[in-house]
């Protein structure tokens, strides 16, 4: 068996599950403290099914600790931002254009040194071995205990940044370091940003790690620990201690793998409807489409690899209102968390989204009388305003104009009728309010391959296969079940500016995840 | 008329900017970052055409190459002045002002990186009026100026002048050489000219034309007012030759592919309420719409694909399936419209067998 949690904004989501069969399920509200709430809610979850603790061979856990903690600028370590480039890139240096007080929140400090590459691979300078001593000594001498290094287009060539991290390494092994060609894509800013952000959170993540090992030990379980990744696939928590923003948007990726599963689809929409938003997004594949535009975090542009969302402001808590026109309207206010004590059928005084679908008759949450008042062509008008906003949202993410299937999930889906105009069926689901869980839980191991290959004529093909077989072996490698083992994704993205035929080649191989292999947590993480 | 411009003013000038790039001209963020902390506190003294004296040594400013390479190694800093002091010490003559060769993208703001480092004055004007993929594409050249000499600079401070006389073609060619093994950008100074040169060459107006572009899509958007009535509003203020609203509605489908070194691609448009669809056509900027088979705007005049909710500008390679878009046609001067121009950056320089008709008799 194994226990999917995913850890909200508003609700901590969590299901046992046996197989592919979801044997129960609870939501409880999410507490302050991350760790805590997940080990109340597992207790709750055993004295519910009281399973042998010895059974679980697997916990899974999407949370927001990391992205919070980020927000929130709690606990954030003291930074040295290291970058290899010069003379190239003085004009900007890290951190340029952060929030003053993210700046300040982790001591973030500047260094520019010499290092990295042109796009074709050529050395723009050599990593100077004493010049980066004398940046240590500083960091040293700053009590800074995080470095991120970035060296120019190492997403090309990443020998600067190894080079210059086993210099760090070996003059000040405590420090804990993060290389932007594990992080990010091309974009030396937003790349750079990412990777000071991952560093900045990399003394919370070994405590997080330490906390939620010891808390579910602590309740006797023997489970291996995952944590979701953004990308849909798990990620060990030894690997999970050395890139924590690969965690931050891994809430609505769980449920859009949550709805792939639970639906068995694995190319369609998927809308999960929540208390004050409905995210919507695309799985192809089974897994979600990613963003290939920059995202701002914090106030901060990245490019890490983030699934591509769509909020639209309308959720079951969606307060209903009167536009300029002087018509109904609803959201983007919401009473959120609040429902179940500010909505009509739950004794409360304001008129939201869930009243209305109440209203009509889709849910029977609450008390149904104190909605009766509300006359059917009203309802009506609302239910289409908010079906015509989901719908556009809907069309907006399609890549084409080709019929995709649309899986509605979250505690907010009542609100979306069986069939949407123009798009279709809407596919409803068991089970619906706990996809994300469902998605942490049944969450697969994944191993990829992301360089720049010189491809000489005639040779794409073996290329191909080579990279193809090097994504399986480090899927393999990192915890899947080798006959489970695919490639998802092949990318090829001919670098037109650069001679020699050079082209970007990203495979991605995904299998099962193989508990019997997960007992044992290696001692160097691996996702390869 | 002059007034001063200080970092305040550079966010709109990039949202101005990315309009005025009609689908191209590189991302004006990395150029935007750059002026700001060149500017700092302080600010840049703008001067319009008209207050150049005719005896002034007036240089143009920009930065070269590909905007994917400019995203990730950025420039040391020094560069944007070093290729003018480059070109002064070889010319020996002293610059009185700078001014940009081209007002779309990125090039908006190189010149005031320069004006700010060295306190000289910039010209409110350009040599494209927009965005062009060629050097040769420009107003400057089309009336007769020498882009030579020409001066580029790269990280490592080291300067190279490139003096083809007359034929800027080949400079064009040499250049490109030259930043390749620079690393892929380059920062140069060309087709220096005096003043009375630069007011018979130039486009008049196009900084603050930038400026007022940004400022009214972001009263638009806090006004909620369409964003079309608001860049007509600023634009019949300029010397272009107006706004029509070509088309609203959602991108179908985008064709793309990258050949010699141009991105270039069809995107199709549908409309929301009827069956009418629009087709632009683009190399790295657009270049030609047409609604329903019929032209109605074509290049040297600007196609803007703006999002109907935030009413900024999207690149050619940011187009994707479903995004709600508003498509503007703005007519561009006098200047960028005689044969001289057009035979520079008009449909035939591009391959197209359309003769130019101005928007305005379009649409």
């Amino acid at each position: 068996m194994r226990i999917g949690i995913d850890v909200g904004g508003t609700n901590t989501d969590v299901v046992l599950v046996d197989g592919q069969r979801v044997v129960d399920s609870l939501k409880v509200p999410t507490q302050p403290d991350v760790t805590t709430g997940i080990v109340s809610v597992l207790k709750q979850l055993h004295e519910r099914n009281g399973y042998r603790t010895d059974a679980v061979d697997a916990i899974m856990i999407g949370t927001t600790h990391f992205i919070n903690a980020l927000i929130e600028r709690r606990r954030l370590a003291p930074s040295a931002a290291i970058r290899l480039g010069l003379p190239a890139t003085a004009a900007l240096p890290p951190m340029v254009e952060w929030p003053e007080s993210l700046v300040e929140a982790i001591r973030g400090t500047p260094y520019l040194c010499h290092g990295g590459n042109e796009y074709d691979g050529r050395v723009i300078t050599r990593v100077d071995r004493d010049e980066l001593r004398r940046v240590v000594d500083d960091i040293v001498a700053k009590e800074l205990r995080c470095v991120a290094v970035t060296s120019v287009f190492s997403p090309v060539t990443a020998e600067a940044e190894a080079e210059a991290a086993a210099i760090i390494a070996e003059h000040a092994p405590h420090l804990l370091i993060s290389q932007s060609h594990e992080i990010g894509r091309i974009g030396l800013l937003e790349r750079e940003n990412a990777t000071i952000i991952n560093a900045a959170l990399s003394e919370l993540a070994i405590d997080i790690v330490r906390g939620l090992r010891t808390a579910i030990s602590g309740l006797g379980y023997s489970a291996a620990l995952y944590l979701s990744q953004n990308d849909g696939t798990l990620m060990d928590i030894e690997y999970a201690r050395r890139f924590p923003v690969s965690t931050f948007a891994s809430g609505p990726t769980n449920s859009m793998r949550g709805a792939a599963l639970l639906s068995g689809l694995s190319d369609c929409a998927v809308v999960d409807v929540g208390g004050t938003t409905s995210d919507i997004g695309i799985l192809q594949g089974g897994f979600p489409r990613e963003s290939n535009v920059d995202v701002t975090v914090a106030g901060v542009r990245t490019n890490f690899r983030m699934p591509d969302v769509l909020s639209v402001g309308i959720g079951g808590g969606s307060i209903v209102g009167t536009d300029p026109s002087g018509g109904p309207d609803v959201g983007p206010q919401s009473v959120g968390h609040e429902i179940t004590e500010r909505a009509l059928v739950f004794g409360g005084e304001v008129l939201t989204a869930t009243d209305v679908a109440v209203a009509k008759g889709w849910s029977d949450l609450g008390d149904p009388e104190r909605v009766s008042h509300l006359s059917q062509e009203y309802v009506d008008q609302i239910l289409d305003r908010i079906v015509e906003r989901i719908a556009e949202g809907v069309d907006r993410m399609r890549v084409s104009a080709r019929a995709l299937p649309l899986v509605a999930v979250g505690g907010g889906s009542i609100l979306l009728p069986a069939e949407l105009p123009g798009l279709g069926e809407v596919v409803h689901l068991e089970h619906h309010a706990v996809a994300n869980a469902v998605g942490a839980a049944l969450g697969m191991i994944s191993g990829e391959v992301d360089r720049v290959f010189s491809v000489p004529a005639g040779q794409r093909e073996s290329l191909l296969d080579e990279a193809k077989q090097e994504a399986v072996d480090r899927a393999v490698r990192a915890g899947a079940v080798p006959a489970t083992v695919e490639v998802v994704d092949v990318d090829e993205v001919p670098l037109a500016y650069l001679p020699g035929n050079a082209t970007r080649i990203r495979v991605r191989a995904v299998g099962e995840l193989n508990l019997k292999h997960a007992a044992p947590v290696a001692e160097e993480g691996v996702r390869a | 008329m002059t007034f001063t411009l200080s970092s305040s003013d550079l966010l709109d000038l990039s949202v101005g900017a990315a309009v005025l790039g009609t689908g191209g001209g590189g991302d004006p963020h990395i150029g935007r970052l750059m002026a700001r902390r060149a500017i700092g506190s302080g600010h840049v003294r703008v001067l319009g055409l008209d207050d150049v004296d005719d005896d002034w040594f007036v240089v143009p400013c920009a930065q070269m190459g590909a905007p994917s390479i400019g995203a990730e190694k950025l420039p040391n800093g020094a560069e944007p002045v070093q290729a003018l002091r480059t070109l002064e010490t070889y010319v020996g003559r002293t610059a009185d002002a700078v001014v940009a060769v081209e007002c779309g993208g990125i090039n908006s703001m190189i010149p005031l990186v320069v004006a700010a480092q060295t306190g000289l004055p910039v010209v409110d004007a350009d040599g494209m009026g927009r965005a062009f993929p060629e050097l040769q594409m420009k107003t400057f050249a089309a009336y007769g100026v020498s882009g030579s000499p020409m001066a580029m600079a790269g990280e490592f401070g080291e300067t190279s002048i490139i003096d083809t006389g007359g034929d800027n073609a080949r400079m064009e060619w040499l250049a490109r050489g030259v930043t390749m093994r620079m690393g892929g950008v380059a920062h140069i100074s060309e087709f220096s000219m005096d003043g009375r040169d630069l007011k018979r060459t130039a486009i008049p107006g196009t900084l603050t034309l930038g400026l007022t572009i940004g400022r009214a899509v972001r009263r638009a958007r806090t006004e909620h007012r369409p964003v079309s009535e608001a860049l007509a509003e600023v634009v019949a203020e300029s010397g272009y030759a107006g706004v029509r609203s070509l088309f609203n509605g959602k991108i179908v489908d985008v064709e793309r592919t990258v050949d010699a070194g141009f991105t270039k691609g069809r995107a199709r448009f549908r409309a929301f309420e009827s069956a009418a669809e629009l087709v632009v056509d683009f190399q790295n900027e657009f270049l030609t719409a047409r609604l329903d088979g019929e032209l109605v705007c074509v290049v040297p005049d600007l196609i803007c694909v703006l999002d109907s909710e935030t009413g900024e500008a999207i690149t050619t390679d940011r187009l994707r399936y479903g995004q709600r878009v508003q498509v503007l046609g703005i007519g561009t001067p006098p200047v960028m419209r005689t044969e001289a121009a057009l035979a520079a950056f008009g449909p035939a320089a591009f391959g197209l067998d359309t003769p130019f008709v101005p928007v305005e008799q379009l649409a």
